[in-house]
């Protein structure tokens, strides 16, 4: 872990691997949803409609693994001090956001021909809709502390807090009766259909590549603009 | 305790916060549990009914055989039941959703009428957690899930 944390090799391995793991995650993900759209045979009940699973559960996924990455690394920031950690947080933070409105407005237009409305304050889809305001709490709360010089600690016990809404999303179908449908794919097995399932999974897997493309390109953007505030404040201060 | 290497502390520190997090989203996610659920299960209604007139949810599943349409035509009566032979009688005026068929999930929204029959102002299919494609739709349950064995072998 030691060695990912020097910032020279991790820019040395991000180099390569940015561009590596956003074009396999288009073509992977382009393929699945193109099977999705056009080779999937219609369900029994929800005739075409479902093909909307390929991006709206996929996008549920990534929406509670990006939370689960900042945890994670706010974890690893407060407890070892890695400043590193502290930017593969904030990195993680706009694809988490971008991902559970996805999830959200797919979710909706699913809802509105299968349940008959758009919208219920039911537990599932109301801590989803928590999840999403917790991301844009914590984005601006990460770019205050950056901006005011405040330390990336405050912004990382946000990030450990706001967690504990992670296995709220997971369980709520379960403790509570809602109007979402409880998990299809539980621990080995799976109530959806073997035509659904491959090209679900396969999609889940191209967006997992751009979902991780995006937060290496995103830590390279932040690392190289603090690098870029250094010289400046260095080129100021010969100057004087 | 000073032997303890800072970032040891921390670590523990984080852990133990973590610790009292976690339980106390448990504490208040049980306290929830009744109120945060969507709708009465017909069950529930029946053993412990809420006031008559209160804006209420009940859902369960259509009783097969039980939709019947009234000779005004948007009028439908049906009953929703549950687990322990609970049954509850609706009765629903408008447009119902696609998915609305017997046997299927429904959550119906309205009050409790003092007669006993739920008079539903709204009603939301509830979709379940099984995905078939039409192909399979007809098969017996036996035998769609030995064909969807079948092409799942290579999966597992």
């Amino acid at each position: 872990m030691h060695g990912f944390a020097n910032p020279k090799r991790f820019l040395g391995l991000a180099r390569w691997l940015t561009p590596l793991l956003l074009a396999s995650g288009l073509l992977v993900a382009g393929g699945a949803l193109a099977w999705g759209l056009f080779a999937v045979p219609p369900d029994r009940l929800m005739g075409e409609t479902v093909r909307i699973i390929f991006i709206h559960v996929p996008a549920a996924w990534l929406g509670m693994a990006g939370w689960s990455a900042i945890a994670v690394a706010s974890l690893v920031y407060l407890v070892w001090r890695h400043p590193l950690a502290a930017i593969a947080a904030r990195a993680a933070a706009v694809p988490g956001l971008v991902f559970a409105v996805v999830c959200l407005i797919t979710g909706s237009i699913w809802g509105r021909p299968t349940w008959g409305t758009w919208w219920v304050w039911d537990g599932r889809l109301t801590s989803m809709l928590v999840l999403a305001f917790l991301y844009v709490a914590y984005i601006a709360l990460a770019q205050a502390a950056e901006r005011e010089g405040v330390s990336a600690r405050i912004p990382a016990i946000f990030g450990l807090l706001g967690a504990v809404n992670i296995p709220i999303i997971n369980r709520s179908v379960v403790w509570w009766n809602s109007l979402h449908q409880p998990p299809s794919i539980t621990m080995g097995k799976s109530a959806i259909d073997a035509a659904f399932l491959v090209p679900l999974l396969l999609a889940a897997l191209g967006f997992s590549l751009i979902f991780g493309g995006v937060v290496l390109a995103r830590m390279r953007a932040l690392l190289a603009d603090r690098q870029a505030e250094a010289r400046l404040r260095r080129k100021a201060l010969e100057a004087v | 305790m000073s032997a303890m290497k800072p970032k040891h502390q921390r670590l523990v520190l984080v852990v133990l916060a973590l610790i009292a997090l976690v339980a106390a989203a448990l504490l208040a996610v049980y306290a929830l549990r009744n109120q945060a659920s969507y709708f009465y299960l017909p069950e529930q209604m029946r053993d412990d009914p809420p006031a008559v007139g209160q804006a209420v949810r009940l859902g369960g599943m259509v009783e097969p055989g039980s939709l019947m349409t009234q000779s005004d035509g948007v009028t439908i009566n049906f009953a929703v039941t549950g687990r322990e032979s609970s049954r509850i009688p609706v009765r629903f005026s408008g447009i119902v959703p696609d998915l609305f068929v017997e046997g299927s999930g429904v959550v119906a929204e309205g009050r409790l009428g003092p007669d006993g029959v739920f008079l539903a102002d709204n009603l939301l299919a509830k979709h379940d957690e099984n995905y078939v494609p039409r192909e399979l739709e007809g098969m017996g349950e036996h035998q769609a899930a030995e064909m969807a064995e079948e092409t799942t072998v290579g999966l597992q």
